[in-house]
């Protein structure tokens, strides 16, 4: 039996896109439909490379990217933890240029919607028909007071992978005898919510290893985090005594930092810190910013196509996006740059679009060969991308089941990356 | 200089101090290559394992102690015992029985059937869609010999660096040994392959012969295997979570309606196939049972 995929697809949210004539056959331009990507992190590169094949040379794609080599965050903690090669997070773009996508490595400084122009740093203005927002996050200024960017030398906030993740590593080998690293946690939304706790259980790690008598202090400004009971179980059986949490109600929340001085003040307290971890706040890349697309920190999008709320013809994905239940992390913007491609291509090509289906797992490793995951299902409602099913690692499993996540969890590395980045 | 000391400690700052509680919860692979390369290291894995050879051993024990008792059986079973003890081997033989089948009637599925594995030229048997490093390495004349079968089964991706076989290989010398004397029985005289059952595994789950019948639409797989694609790679190739491509569609289709029914324990696997309709599953068989 021949699946129908008519009436399939009359069933979908989607239909309408799908049935529709192309109608945006670069009009303003003449040639092929012009998509430009701005971003290429998990949701860029993987959208860039999706509309690239699926596009099958009907489709140019120009992908904006201020970095030649990309550090993925995600891992970024396994080598800090001292069980992951700092190399192996680097990724070049030489797969998605061989794919045919046209990579531009500059900074977007400007979006016109009017006209649909990006200006890129070195004052060259690109011609869109549809434009993707994924630059992933920024810092909001002043949610810690005492940090801002110009102090991320002093005290790294290591949540953009690249030179901040080695910066921080540094700061703990150098760390005294004894010493004490203190982490700043963000308050929620933020990308990868196991992140910090995942890092706090690499920074022991690594500190069991080369100073034992070392302490660790969380100031953190909520009173829950993801997959709190594992990490909880784990930091007591791997790191008995050595990771102080300190919740709002115990003035978490209430914190300031003096990079100059390396104190941290935490409900009027001051502590001398040797290393010190700022992650703040966060919003939307700038950029969505600049485009005027975002209501608050970030950019709301239909989920049915990553769609902007406030413009048709721009998709916004990844970290920056406020869509609904999925978290921010390097799948959730990998399962989105699929859906916001096929969305594109239909409208530009008149090709299927079939129904969108999102998932997200996240791994964290707390300790070499003890690795947990979360996970769920999603699909677009009108109001929001909903979860549909989930899963999460238990307390108590057994080491071999945890082995076999944290193997699994690189072979998702793996994947994804070649799903990012293609072969180069 | 620690004046947080000072804090009270009975609350949240003490609580991350608690040793490990609660209970144990499945999640492995399930029967698949996947698990097959992780049995070795679960005591999940070992339970499914105990549970397979349950069936399995019953029905191959017997013929071998027939066979041995013949002329050719001697000189198999000397030869076999040379190499290590061919009894565990078809015990360790339950982690490749995923994916291969080896004795009377055994036909190739998500790997080739192995009789006669012993002197034949690496990735030649017809009709198998081998990876492009195995046929590469049968072309560069690569014959299944004691030595490349040890190096391949110790570290499978060590010896033919894009194989997609999904093993992370058999960590002692005393396990290849053994699984290799197994091998060798059904390889020293072919025409004389023992009357063994064929090591062909019982289905996982009785689907209606409809929906095994189901032709999927590649086009439509294509799209529903980017959400695949994000772990198993496109291009089959394993770094810790098995390749999916080149399977014959039965295989596929029963592995996910296996993961759907939550018979196969994986949690993701069972939320991912939970959502897929028949026609879906079918779709992505067809979609990734094309792909080389």
């Amino acid at each position: 039996m021949k699946l129908n995929r008519r009436a399939f697809i009359g069933t979908g949210a989607a239909a309408a896109a799908a049935l529709s004539a192309p109608h945006a056959r670069s009009a303003s331009h003449g040639g092929k439909p012009k998509v430009i990507v701005i971003g290429g992190g998990a949701g860029g590169a993987t959208a860039a490379r999706y509309l690239m094949k699926d596009g099958k040379g009907e489709i140019d794609v120009t992908l904006i990217e201020p970095s030649r080599m990309y550090y993925t965050c995600f891992f970024s903690n396994l080598y800090i933890g001292g069980v992951r090669d700092f190399e192996t997070l680097g990724h070049d773009y030489g797969g998605l240029a061989k794919a045919g996508v046209n990579v531009v490595h500059d900074m977007a400084v400007g979006i016109d919607r009017d006209t649909k122009q990006v200006t890129i740093a070195s004052g060259a203005k690109l011609p869109y028909d549809k434009l993707v927002l994924a630059p992933g996050i920024d810092f909001v200024e002043g949610a810690v007071p005492g940090w801002s960017v110009a102090a991320q030398n002093k005290m790294p906030h290591a949540y953009k992978g690249g030179s901040q993740t080695q910066l921080l590593k540094a700061q703990l080998e150098a760390m005294p005898e004894g010493g004490t690293f203190a982490m700043i946690a963000p308050p929620n939304p933020y990308r990868c919510p196991p992140g910090p706790y995942e890092r706090v259980s690499m920074v022991a790690n690594l500190l069991s290893n080369i100073n034992p008598t070392a302490k660790i202090i969380i100031a953190d400004p909520k009173d829950k985090f993801s997959k709190q009971a594992l990490f909880q179980e784990g930091w007591g059986r791997h790191y008995d005594g050595m990771i102080d949490w300190i919740g709002p109600e115990f003035g978490g929340g209430n914190v300031s930092v003096d990079p100059d001085a390396m104190t941290v003040t935490i409900d009027g307290e001051v502590t001398e810190v040797d290393a010190c971890n700022v992650i703040p706040a966060m919003k939307a890349g700038h950029i969505c910013e600049i485009a005027g697309v975002t209501e608050g920190n970030w950019a709301p999008v239909d989920g049915a196509g990553m769609v902007s709320k406030a413009d048709p013809d721009v998709h916004v994905l990844g970290d920056s996006s406020a869509q609904g239940d999925m978290p921010k992390s390097g799948f959730s913007a990998n399962s989105q740059a699929k859906v916001a491609a096929m969305a594109i291509r239909g409208e530009l090509l008149g090709s299927k679009v079939f129904p969108a289906k999102f998932s997200n797992t996240c791994w964290s490793l707390i300790a070499p060969d003890d690795g947990v995951k979360v996970g769920a299902s999603y699909a677009a409602t009108p109001e929001k991308i909903a979860k549909t099913d989930g899963f999460i690692s238990q307390t108590g499993e057994d080491a071999a089941l945890r082995k076999a996540t944290y193997e699994e969890s690189v072979g998702w590395y793996e994947g994804i990356t070649s799903d990012m980045f293609g072969s180069s | 200089m620690l004046t947080l000391r000072e804090r009270p400690r009975n609350g949240a700052a003490r609580m991350f101090r608690g040793r490990p509680r609660g209970q144990a919860r499945g999640g492995g692979w399930g029967v698949s290559p996947g698990d097959m390369a992780r049995v070795k290291n679960s005591e999940q894995g070992k339970t499914g394992m105990k549970r397979m050879l349950s069936w399995g051993l019953a029905a191959m024990a017997g013929p071998f102690l027939c066979v041995n008792l013949s002329v050719t059986g001697a000189l198999a079973e000397t030869e076999t015992q040379a190499i290590g003890d061919p009894e565990h081997g078809a015990e360790v033989f339950e982690y490749c029985s995923g994916c291969h089948q080896v004795g009377a009637g055994a036909e190739n599925g998500i790997g080739p059937q192995l009789n006669g594995i012993f002197g034949r030229t690496a990735g030649t048997i017809a009709g198998f869609s081998y990876s492009k490093g195995l046929v590469r390495e049968g072309r560069n004349g690569m014959v299944w010999d004691l030595k490349h079968l040890d190096a391949y089964l110790e570290n499978p991706k060590a010896l033919v660096s894009d194989t997609r076989m999904s093993f992370d290989g058999l960590e002692t010398q005393e396990e290849r040994n053994d699984v290799m004397a197994y091998l060798r029985q059904f390889s020293d005289n072919p025409q004389n392959i023992p009357e063994a059952q064929p090591t062909v595994r019982k289905q996982e789950v009785e689907l209606p012969p409809e929906i095994l019948a189901l032709v999927g639409d590649p086009e439509y797989g294509e799209y529903l295997a980017s959400e695949c694609t994000t772990c198993h790679q496109i291009d089959g190739n394993y770094d810790g979570i098995p390749s999916i491509i080149a399977w014959p569609s039965d295989d596929f289709v029963v592995a996910m309606h296996a993961y759907k029914r939550k018979i196969r324990p994986h949690p993701v696997m069972q939320m991912m196939a939970g959502r897929l309709t028949d026609e879906e599953i079918a779709a992505l068989a067809a979609y990734f049972g094309a792909l080389e």
